[in-house]
C-alpha cells in the first residue's frame, strides 16, 4: 500500500505541474489586462501609470520568464503576491479557507447523508408514492438554479419568518464567544449549507437508488437472503456496502471541486470564502490570486482523488491496489 | 506680492446651518454597504470607488468641496491665490496628529505630492502644472504652476489628492507597505479591523482635531457580493446605509417606500457620473458625422431614464454634466425622433454594415440598457450585434479601439479640465489604455478650446471658451452622451447628515450623527 501511496503522491505532483502550466497560460488567454483594469477603476489611465502597473504585475517580463518566476516559487511553496489585493496569495487564500470548507464540509456532510438515505429508502421502496416523492423532491433542488433556491430561501427564513440570518458568516458586531459564538455561525451556515447540500444531495440519491436496485437482483442477495437473514441487514451489509462503489465515486469527485465549487452560494449569502475570492481574481485578472487557488483546487481534486482510492479498499475488500 | 484671499470657512458653516437646526447627538454605530470589495484601502495606491468610499474617513485632502463646488477647509485652514494666478498658498491646520499620534506638517503634504505623483495617475495629470512646491514652515504649503491653472483649487478633494504619512512611507516599497491594509491617516475615524470578505471595521478617533467630531462611535462596512442580498440586508435591518449604486436600479422605488427610510440623490456633485456610447470616429460607417448623429436621434434616452433607471437622473445634453461649472445646455439638441435617424442614414449611404455593440458589464440594469439601446437602433435599420464580456475583457476592446459602439460612464471631477477634456483632445488618444479619448475624435479647434480654457482667466473667460467647445462637440458627436447617472443613497432616517459635501458619501461619515 505504501509504494501505492508514493507512486500515486509522485504522479499527482507530475500532473499538478502540468495543470499549473497550462493555468498559466490559460488565464492569459482571455482577453483583459489586470493593469488596465486597476488603471480604469482609478478613473484615469496613462501611458506612465499602465507601464508602471505592468511592471508592478511583473507583466513586462517575457513569457517564458513569468512562467519560470512562477513555477520556481510553487516548487518552494509561494503562490506569489497578488498586487490588486497587496497581500500574499497564500495569507488570502489561508483566510477565507476555513470558511469556505466549513460550508463545503457542511454541504457535503448533508449531501452524503440525505442523498444515501433518501436513495435506500427509495430503493427499498421502489415503485411506490415513497419513490416517486423522494426523487421529485430530489430532482426539484436539483433542476432549480441554486441562486434562485438561495434567494427563496433568504424571502422565506430571513424576510418573511426573521428565522435565520441572510447573510455573512456571523453577526457583524456582536463580538460573541465561545458557544455563543458556535451558534452564531451555525445561524448563518443552515441556509447556505442546505443550499448547496439539496443541490448535490440529487446525484446521491439518485446513484445509490439506482446502484442499490442493481445489486439487489445479484445472486449474492438471493443467497443472504435463502440464508434467512433479516432485510434490514441484508439491505445495510450486503446490498448498500456493494452499491456504494459508484457513490464514492461520485463523492471522491464532488470534494475535490469542496475549495472552489461554491462561487454562486457564497456570493449570494456573503460567505467569505474562496469561491468568492477566485470570482473577484477572475474579473480583475489578478492573475497571481487565480492561479494560487487553482493550485490549491487542483491540489485538493488530486488527494481526494488518492483517499477515494484508498476508501474503495475499505468499501470493497477485494479492490487490490495496483502499483 | 499682492493677494486676492479666499476663504472657505464660513462656507463650511453655511453649508451644515440647515442640519444645526437639531442637535447632533454623540455615539452609535452604522452598517453601510461597501460593494464591491476594496482591494486596499491604502488610498494613495488604489484609488477606486469602494476605496474611496471607507478610506475617505481614515485619510483626507487638504480641502473638501460644497454641493455647489466650492472649495472647503479640510486639512488646509485657509488659502490664497497670487494675482498672476500661479502661485497658491494654503495655510494648514496645526495640532492636527496622525492616527498612531505623530503629528501632522507640511512635510507629509511635500511627500504625499512626491508620492501621488507616481501613484495616482488623476493626481499625476493634476500635478504636471506644478512648477515647485514649498513648505516655508510646517503649516505652510506653497504650489507655483507653471501657467495659471483653472481648476486647480479643485484637485485637492480626498480621493483626487488624499495626504498620507511620510514617516510610515518614506524609505519603504510603497506597494508592499504592511500599512496599505492597516492605514493610518488624519481623518475622523481609524482603522480597526478587516475581516477579508466580511466586513471592515472603522472606529472612532478621539483624538480627531474638529472637537465633538466624529460623533459616530463606529462605522462597519458589510461586503455583500450579491445585489438582491444587498436589498435584503437592508430591508432585514441589517444595514442602515446603502451608499449610491449599492442596489439594483428596479429595487430602489421598493426600498425607498419602507418605514424611516429617506432617500437623497445629493453627494454626487463633485463626480456627476455622466453615461455615454463610445461611438468608434475611425472605422466603419461610424466614422461618418451624420451616422453618429442618427445614433443620438435612434435613441429613446427618456425612455432609459424613466424605464430602466427607474426615473433617476437626467438626459444628457452634451459632453458636460450639468452640475459641473461652465455647463451649457445652448447646444444643438438631438430629441428622439427614430424618422429623422433614418434619413441621416439614408443621406450617409449607411447599407446595413453591422455594427458590434459592447454593453457594460455592470450588472442588470446596464444589460437592460444595452438591450434597449441595440432595439433602438434595429429600429431604425442598423445592424447590431451584441458582444458579450466581463469588464476586464471589455476593457482590453475598448482600449484597443476594437469596437464599433460601447456603454460606459465616467466621472467628470467638478471641472471641464478635469474630467471632460481628456475624452475629446486628439493628445490623449493612445491605443492600449482606456477612459482617454478612444473613440479616435480629432479636431484641432477642440485641442484649442481644451488647452486655453484650462489656462484662461478670469472664470467669465473660461465659461466663454467651454460654451463654445460643448456647441462644437454636441454638432460633431464624436461619442453618443446618455444620460447624467443619479445614485440615490438609502438610509434610514435616523442617520443624519450623512452628506453634506458635494463628494457625498466618499467624503467620510465625519458630520453623521445617529438620532437614537
Amino acid at each position: 500500500m505504501l509504494s501505492f501511496v508514493a507512486q500515486r503522491v509522485v504522479k499527482g505532483v507530475i500532473v499538478l505541474l502540468a495543470i499549473v502550466v497550462l493555468n498559466f497560460f490559460l488565464i492569459r488567454l482571455a482577453p483583459g489586462d489586470p493593469a488596465i483594469v486597476m488603471a480604469g477603476e482609478a478613473g484615469a489611465s496613462d501611458q506612465i501609470f499602465v507601464k508602471q502597473l505592468r511592471e508592478k504585475f511583473g507583466l513586462d517580463k517575457p513569457l517564458p520568464e513569468q512562467l519560470f518566476i512562477y513555477v520556481k516559487g510553487v516548487a518552494t511553496l509561494d503562490l506569489g503576491f497578488s498586487f490588486r489585493q497587496q497581500a500574499p496569495v497564500a495569507r488570502l487564500i489561508g483566510e477565507r479557507l476555513p470558511a469556505t470548507l466549513l460550508l463545503t464540509l457542511t454541504a457535503f456532510a448533508i449531501s452524503l447523508v440525505l442523498g444515501i438515505l433518501f436513495g435506500t429508502f427509495a430503493a427499498r421502496f421502489a415503485g411506490t408514492f415513497l419513490d416517486t416523492g423522494i426523487t421529485v423532491f430530489a430532482l426539484i433542488f436539483y433542476a432549480m438554479p441554486i441562486f434562485w433556491v438561495a434567494l427563496m430561501g433568504i424571502l422565506l427564513f430571513s424576510v418573511t419568518m426573521d428565522w435565520l440570518p441572510s447573510f455573512g458568516y456571523e453577526t457583524v458586531g456582536a463580538n460573541l464567544t465561545g458557544l455563543a459564538h458556535a451558534v452564531d455561525v451555525a445561524k448563518h451556515l443552515i441556509m447556505p449549507a442546505m443550499t448547496l447540500g439539496l443541490f448535490f444531495m440529487a446525484t446521491y440519491t439518485r446513484m445509490t437508488r439506482a446502484s442499490m436496485l442493481e445489486v439487489k437482483r445479484l445472486d449474492f442477495v438471493k443467497t443472504a437472503r435463502a440464508k434467512g437473514l433479516a432485510d434490514a441487514v441484508i439491505q445495510r451489509r450486503h446490498v448498500l456496502r456493494n452499491a456504494l462503489l459508484p457513490v464514492v465515486t461520485l463523492a471522491g469527485v464532488h470534494s475535490g471541486t469542496l475549495i472552489g465549487g461554491a462561487v454562486i452560494t457564497e456570493t449570494v449569502f456573503a460567505w467569505p470564502g474562496i469561491g468568492r475570492l477566485m470570482y473577484d481574481a477572475l474579473l480583475q485578472r489578478d492573475y497571481n490570486l487565480l492561479l494560487g487557488v487553482f493550485v490549491i483546487c487542483s491540489a485538493m481534486v488530486l488527494i481526494f482523488n488518492l483517499i477515494t482510492d484508498l476508501v474503495y479498499r475499505l468499501v470493497d475488500p477485494r479492490i487490490e491496489y495496483a502499483t | 506680492m499682492p493677494k486676492r484671499v479666499l476663504l472657505g470657512l464660513l462656507l463650511a458653516c453655511g453649508l451644515t446651518a440647515p442640519a444645526l437646526a437639531q442637535e447632533p447627538k454623540t455615539g452609535g454605530v452604522i452598517n453601510a454597504v461597501i460593494q464591491p470589495e476594496p482591494p486596499g484601502l491604502m488610498l494613495a495606491m488604489v484609488q477606486n470607488g469602494p476605496v474611496q468610499m471607507v478610506s475617505g474617513n481614515i485619510f483626507e485632502g487638504l480641502l473638501r468641496y460644497s454641493p455647489k463646488l466650492e472649495p472647503l477647509p479640510e486639512l488646509a485652514e485657509s488659502w490664497s491665490v497670487s494675482e498672476d494666478a500661479k502661485t497658491y498658498t494654503f495655510k494648514l491646520r496645526k495640532g492636527v496628529t496622525w492616527h498612531d499620534g505623530k503629528p501632522f506638517t507640511a512635510a507629509d503634504v511635500l511627500f504625499s505630492m512626491e508620492m501621488l505623483k507616481q501613484t495616482h495617475a488623476r493626481a499625476r495629470t493634476n500635478l504636471a502644472q506644478v512648477d515647485k512646491i514649498e513648505t516655508p514652515d510646517d503649516y505652510t504649503v506653497v504650489f507655483t504652476l507653471k501657467q495659471p491653472f483653472g481648476p486647480f483649487l479643485g484637485i485637492f478633494e480626498v480621493g483626487s489628492m488624499p495626504i498620507v504619512p511620510k514617516h510610515l512611507y518614506e524609505g519603504t516599497d510603497w506597494k508592499t507597505n504592511p500599512y496599505n491594509n492597516a492605514p493610518v491617516g488624519t481623518g475622523p475615524f481609524m482603522f480597526k479591523e478587516w475581516q477579508k470578505g466580511s466586513f471592515i471595521r472603522l472606529v472612532k478617533n478621539p483624538n480627531y482635531y474638529e472637537k465633538g467630531k466624529p460623533y459616530l462611535d463606529e462605522i462597519y462596512w458589510q461586503i455583500i457580493p450579491d445585489a438582491a442580498a444587498r436589498s435584503v440586508a437592508y430591508e432585514t435591518g441589517k444595514v442602515d446605509v446603502l451608499p449610491g449604486g449599492s442596489v439594483e436600479n428596479f429595487d430602489v422605488p421598493r426600498l425607498s417606500k419602507l418605514k424611516d427610510t429617506c432617500v437623497t440623490g445629493a453627494g454626487w456633485e463633485f463626480f456627476s457620473p455622466l453615461a455615454w456610447l463610445w461611438l468608434n470616429n475611425r472605422q466603419g460607417p461610424l466614422a461618418d458625422k451624420r451616422v453618429r448623429q442618427a445614433v443620438m436621434y435612434a435613441i429613446d434616452r427618456d425612455f432609459a431614464k424613466d424605464v430602466i433607471w427607474n426615473g433617476l437622473g437626467k438626459v444628457a445634453t452634451g459632453p458636460s454634466a450639468s452640475t459641473i461649472k461652465f455647463y451649457t445646455d445652448d447646444v444643438p439638441k438631438y430629441p428622439y425622433n427614430p424618422a429623422k435617424a433614418k434619413a441621416l442614414l439614408k443621406e450617409a449611404g449607411y447599407k446595413g454594415e453591422k455594427i458590434r455593440l459592447l454593453p457594460l458589464a455592470y450588472g442588470e440594469t446596464w444589460q437592460r440598457w444595452g438591450e434597449a439601446v441595440k432595439q433602438n437602433l434595429q429600429d431604425v435599420g442598423m445592424n447590431i450585434e451584441t458582444i458579450a464580456t466581463d469588464v476586464a475583457g471589455g476593457n482590453q476592446k475598448i482600449g484597443d479601439w476594437d469596437y464599433d459602439i460601447a456603454f460606459t460612464y465616467l466621472y467628470q471631477y467638478g471641472d471641464p479640465a478635469l474630467g471632460v477634456g481628456r475624452n475629446y483632445i486628439s493628445s490623449n488618444i493612445a491605443k492600449g489604455q482606456v477612459f482617454n479619448n478612444v473613440e479616435g475624435y480629432s479636431n484641432p479647434e477642440i485641442d484649442k478650446l481644451f488647452a486655453d480654457g484650462a489656462t484662461a482667466t478670469p472664470d467669465s473667460k473660461r465659461k466663454e471658451i467651454y460654451d463654445k467647445a460643448q456647441k462644437i462637440l454636441v454638432e460633431d458627436v464624436p461619442v453618443a452622451w446618455m444620460l447624467e447617472l443619479q445614485f440615490p443613497t438609502i438610509t434610514r432616517c435616523k442617520v443624519k447628515n450623512l452628506i453634506t459635501t458635494g463628494i457625498g458619501v466618499n467624503d467620510g461619515f465625519k458630520d453623521a450623527w445617529l438620532d437614537k
